[in-house]
């Protein structure tokens, strides 16, 4: 039972992931039509917006400590961030340690201007494009950025660390009753799933309850007739070009603690997101959410060892495996609407 | 000719011309000047070219003519691998067995997924076609691995039974692949004053078989079948309305290509074989897509060229290292040299996939039919007289 | 049309042209005695490694090493290693007079990609040796080619059994230790530091390397009394091992393996530790996490998680032998940091081959592997070592390391708790780990 509960967790937290990019896709997918390969790198440059903000409050000053050596036998430099320096150690070390919350603001003005830049520098010359041509160039601009980002910052994974506080594991079984050390959790992936639902909250709530999202969701259903009624739908899709690169942005950041990131876990979610986006269903926001959810809890039970030991190697290809069915069992996935990207 | 229209048998004859001179018109450069490091007339990248060349053709058949996007085609490439090696082992060690193996157990393999996956369109298509694939290698990376030898890839071994062959040579080594006897790695080597230029037999053994690939292609293109395809992608509701079943053109487009993506990967097999499970990876998969849509989707020699031109920067650009550029800008003043060498780093060796996806984007945004548009535009510019006849042989009808 | 592309046909136009036709070359006798025999005033070496893929930066530390190796091997800089090998036949005038020359290519990490990189540097480029790569998937698929092409092979970082074991071959060599030797240097050490009574769980990179590790580390475990309670094989391509990691929070196990390598090993460390893991008391013991084949590089990705973990390595930069220091010292001096292992070991199978070909008095491949196979040597930072004859493996200390508690640098994650004598980690070449292929014989193209 423990156990079972542990996976469902695991597999919300690894839904939470899924979801927030596959929400993003989405977004684009259903209100620009765009095929963005590029998806996977704005969520890998939202981790390593995490990263430089931790290096920039890891600027130091370098002092020869004479009394130590380093490697090579020269007396060692020792180095103290600025931050330390100007706001005292204890102050200093304090925000260096908060560094991961905050670039969830340093990031999300960052990721709205990428956004911007793509689509209208790029993306908004291939609306009328074939798809084969958006994936080209998007696909382009990926390996691009993702290219940049190992030039400056290697292709070793980073830490990036969560602040202390939140660094132990909760034991959350004591609390349900169960015997204590069984069912323990970590803080900040129990964080992670908290702040997964805040944004697809947000978000919904900005589409269903505002004018704003009204007018989007009606340019979604239907693109021309919105724009005969003299509503500039394009300055709105810009718009909602930079929101879905911020949630992917935001994924990134708050991603980076569980995992170091590296230059290339974008690619690695690349693919997975679009299964996840698909087998939700073309056009349907709430479609990804579910399909990440569902995804992620899928693998997490696919990986215990009584069903592994039944179907060796089934967590390798568990995803594909529920991906297949459910296409074949409802031809536009979970939730899709008819005709959106089925020619 | 042959049932070919002029320009088909003109292009047609371009094709068989650069595959016969290939050894020459990739040497441009003496072999001890700075500029020897663009050659890419040696055997292994010209073969290469060429299997890359099949499988992209192949590839879009489907693509190009029916639109269905599919990103699994790895996994055909993969399997015909697999069986070709498997045929070495076992059979014997000419290729002929071994490539038509291939080409059958992948066409097998493309009716059973192709039958599935066509049941659906569009995007919905293209992911059930890549789970299928992203499956296909992550079992023959781990839990096939009694079949595939997993990470290492298969090989050849001393203790092979090979049926109608040798387990090993006179000399205890490994037989080497041949076609009755003649070796395919065996290769002349021609010099020329500064030049050298190497011809290999394996290598003219993938380019014939690459006209014939490319002629089958030409008559598909130009069949009443194929024009089937093409109705396919510009309007399928419509033919499904006028009582016509398109599943069986479809799924007969499906099997063609993926038995054309066999045949290269039996004949990747025979230049140098191992068959490694990476071949099925959905990167792969992509890799075919962009070959196609690069060179240009639904013209006839466009993945072709897509095909070079992607393996061409693989195997070029990430060889340039920092003591070949040191040696192209010695003569410049050292801090001119090392400015430019700065910037240049960024783009060869290690940074060889920054160059290739500023390529890709340049190229899809200002060439919107693929290298073929910029081949034509730049032909167009030398004869006037032939803008008015705007469809080339190499352009296809576009379908929307 | 085909008629017209038999050699025949190509021989006439060459005789036309007037230029002279050496037949065949590559691959096949013809002039030359050897492939790829280099005939002017230099020698070139090809330096295959990944410059792209998630072992990137390994590779860039291998090239480094690789032009360090080339600059002392052509008497710049101050010598390296070569002052202080054993073997004293290298004069600082490259090889056999020569000049060393050298051609670079990306693996990619994938074993076509890396064929590929190989065959353009044995056919385009004239490489008359092969070295390099980190991983043993490449290792063993670059290694059969240059059996087949008829040129040496120098292995870099690979740590799989089958390296020397199944897939060895005349014409490779491979100086990196293997995973039945982090076994038998690291058994000893975890039961006198944790005891004989553990009960272990083992995570597994689910490939021929993760295989071969799980295998070796289980038996010598187990053989000092520890108990496996369960063994679980996770996809290559996992990245969040959490779902991985719960279960061991079921069983009654008291120390996590973790057979991964790289970004696994980054990833399920780090998740293990989110996990509480090391907080854990089971059995009135502490909980402990093992990382058999420890990498410096990639354990900077895990930060403070390796704090205290026990792993094992081929060679490190704190070591205080004469060879190590040198080395250390001008690999420091010219990039600014210590070197890695695998920069190491690159370093190493590069002067070794040198060496090799000036006492052959040649650069043919079978002259080569006969100097080679059964050459004892020291100075090379590892203690007294033999390249064994029967496998072409180098026998040498394991070094046992832990995750340093209070690192003064960035660069000094590790601390060496033990140098396990080579006698503890030898086996028999036809140890039931390694049996199943065989060398061939030796071919130098001809």
């Amino acid at each position: 039972m423990d156990a079972i509960i542990l996976q469902i967790l695991n597999g919300l937290d690894k839904g939470s992931a899924y979801a927030l990019i596959a929400l993003g896709l989405t977004l684009i997918f259903g209100t620009l039509g765009v095929v963005n390969f590029a998806h996977g790198a704005l969520f890998m440059i939202g981790a390593f917006c995490a990263v430089t903000l931790n290096k920039l409050l890891n600027l130091s000053v370098e002092t020869v400590d004479p009394t130590r050596t380093d490697f090579l036998g020269n007396p060692l430099k020792v180095k103290t961030p600025y931050v330390e320096n100007w706001f005292g150690p204890e102050f200093g070390h304090a925000i260096i340690d908060w560094s991961v919350p905050l670039a969830i603001l340093f990031s999300i003005p960052i990721m709205i201007a990428i956004g911007f830049i793509m689509e209208r520098g790029l993306i908004k010359h291939f609306y009328r494009r074939p798809h084969a041509d958006q994936i080209l160039v998007t696909f382009g601009l990926a390996i691009v950025l993702q290219e940049l980002i190992k030039h400056y910052y290697g292709a070793n994974p980073i830490q990036t660390p969560a602040p202390d506080a939140f660094r132990g594991s909760f034991d959350f079984g004591a609390m349900l009753g169960f015997d204590p050390n069984t069912i323990i959790y970590p803080y900040w992936r129990m964080i992670y799933f908290a702040f997964a639902a805040v944004i697809i909250g947000g978000v919904f709530a900005f589409l269903q309850f505002t004018t704003f999202g009204m007018v989007v969701r009606a340019g979604m259903a239907d693109r021309e007739t919105v724009g005969l009624l003299g509503i500039n739908i394009d300055k709105r899709f810009t718009i909602m070009f930079g929101l879905a690169a911020a949630v992917a942005g935001l994924a990134g950041v708050m991603y980076a603690p569980i995992n170091s990131p590296n230059y290339h876990m974008g690619m690695d979610f690349l693919v997975l997101s679009f299964v996840v986006v698909v087998v939700g269903g073309m056009g349907s926001l709430p479609g990804a959410v579910l399909a990440g959810f569902l995804l992620g809890i899928l693998e997490s039970f696919a990986s215990m060892n009584e069903i592994k030991s039944i179907l060796p190697g089934i967590d390798q290809i568990i995803i594909y495996v529920a991906a297949i069915i459910i296409l074949l069992t409802r031809p536009r996935g979970l939730m899709g609407r008819k005709g959106v990207m089925e020619d | 000719m042959l049932g070919l229209n002029k320009k088909d048998a003109t292009l047609l004859g371009v094709v068989a011309v650069l595959v016969i001179f290939a050894p020459f018109i990739l040497n441009p450069f003496p072999q001890d000047s700075a500029m020897a490091q663009f050659n890419a007339g040696y055997p292994d990248l010209m073969q290469r070219f060429v299997i890359f060349g099949i499988f992209a053709i192949g590839f879009n058949i489907l693509f190009g003519l029916t639109g269905y996007l599919s990103f699994g085609h790895a996994a055909f490439l993969g399997v015909g691998s697999y069986s070709a090696v498997w045929m070495f082992k076992l059979l014997s060690m000419n290729v002929i067995p071994a490539i038509l193996l291939a080409m059958v157990v992948s066409g097998l393999f493309a009716l059973l997924i192709g039958f599935i996956s066509l049941r659906r369109t569009g995007i919905y298509f293209s992911i059930l076609t890549l789970a299928f694939a992203e499956m296909s290698f992550r079992l023959a990376y781990s839990v096939l691995t009694p079949i595939t030898n997993g990470e290492t890839g298969l090989q050849l071994t001393l203790e092979d039974p090979r049926i109608l062959g040798q387990t090993a040579t006179e000399t205890g080594g490994i037989p080497v692949t041949s076609l009755f006897g003649m070796e395919m790695r065996e290769t002349a080597t021609m010099y020329f004053g500064g030049w050298s230029f190497q011809f290999n037999n394996g290598y003219y053994m993938c380019g014939v078989i690459l006209l014939l690939a490319f002629y089958i292609s030409i008559r598909i293109f130009r069949s009443p079948f194929g024009m089937m395809l093409r109705a396919v992608k510009s309007n399928q509701q419509r033919m499904n309305y006028t009582g016509l079943n398109t599943r069986p053109y479809t799924l007969a487009a499906f099997v063609i290509s993926g038995m054309y993506a066999g045949l290269a990967g039996g004949l990747m097999a025979s230049m140098d074989p191992l068959a490694g499970a990476e071949r099925m990876q959905w990167t792969a998969s992509g890799e075919v897509v962009l070959m196609t849509i690069l060179g240009g989707a639904g013209t006839l020699i466009g993945p072709v060229l897509g095909a070079g031109f992607i393996k061409y920067f693989e195997n070029i650009f990430s060889k340039i290292n920092e003591s070949v550029l040191h040696s192209w800008f010695h003569a410049l003043p050292d801090g001119l040299e090392n400015a430019l060498i700065w910037i240049a780093e960024h783009f060869v060796g290690s940074g060889w996939h920054l160059t290739l996806g500023l390529l890709f984007m340049l190229v899809v945004t200002f060439l919107p039919g693929g290298l073929v548009e910029g081949g034509q535009r730049i032909g167009r510019l030398f004869s006037r007289k032939k803008q008015a006849d705007k469809k080339t042989a190499t352009q296809s009808t576009p379908a929307e | 049309m085909t008629n017209k592309l038999t050699r025949r046909g190509l021989l006439k136009t060459g005789a036309v042209g007037g230029a002279g036709l050496a037949l065949p070359t590559i691959f096949t006798s013809g002039a030359n005695a050897f492939t790829n025999e280099p005939t002017g005033g230099t020698v070139t070496l090809g330096f295959n490694v990944p410059q792209s893929g998630p072992y990137a930066d390994e590779g860039a530390d291998e090239l480094r090493a690789y032009m360090l190796a080339v600059e002392h091997l052509n008497g710049e800089g101050d010598g390296g290693m070569l002052n202080t090998f054993s073997s004293k036949v290298l004069e600082g005038n490259g090889i056999l007079g020569k000049k060393v020359e050298y051609v670079t290519g990306d693996t990619q990490t994938k074993s076509d990609a890396a064929r590929a990189s190989a065959k353009s540097m044995i056919e385009k480029d004239g490489a008359v040796m092969i070295t390099g790569g980190s991983s043993s998937g490449v290792a063993v698929a670059v290694q059969s080619l240059c059996q087949e092409a008829g040129v040496i092979f120098m292995a870099g970082l690979t740590h799989s059994n089958d390296t020397t074991g199944k897939d060895k071959k005349a014409n490779g060599f491979r100086h990196f230790f293997n995973a039945y030797m982090s076994g038998a240097a690291l058994a000893p050490v975890l039961a006198k530091t944790y005891g004989t009574d553990r009960k272990a769980y083992h995570l597994t990179a689910d490939y021929t390397w993760g295989w071969t590790q799980e295998e070796s580390i289980m038996a010598a475990t187990e053989a000092l009394g520890w108990e496996t309670v369960q063994a679980v094989k996770t996809p290559l391509s996992a990245t969040d091992f959490s779902s991985y990691i719960t279960p061991v929070l079921q069983t009654d196990a008291d120390v996590l393996i973790l057979n991964h390598y790289g970004g696994n090993m980054v990833n399920s460390l780090t998740n293990a530790v989110q996990f509480g893991l090391r907080e854990k008391v089971v059995n009135g013991k502490n909980f402990e996490i093992v990382v058999p084949l420890f990498s410096r590089l990639m354990a900077r990705g895990a930060g403070e998680n390796v704090k205290g973990i026990l792993g094992s390595t081929n060679w490190h930069w704190s070591l205080q032998d004469e060879g190590s220091q040198a080395f250390v010292k001008s690999f420091g001096t010219k990039y600014g940091f210590p070197p890695s292992q695998a920069a190491h070991t690159c370093y190493v199978q590069t002067l070794l081959y040198a060496d090799a070909v000036a006492r052959a008095g040649s650069f043919n491949p079978c002259a080569v592997g006969e100097a080679l196979e059964g050459f004892e040597f020291d100075g090379m930072g590892n203690g007294p070592t033999l390249y064994r004859a029967e496998d072409h493996q180098c026998f040498k200390d394991v070094l046992v390391v832990r995750g340093k508690e209070n690192p003064t640098s960035e660069f000094d994650l590790l601390e060496v708790v033990e140098v396990t004598p080579v006698g503890q980690v030898t086996y028999a070449p036809d140890h039931p780990m390694f049996a199943g292929g065989a060398l061939g014989s030796c071919n130098p193209g001809a």
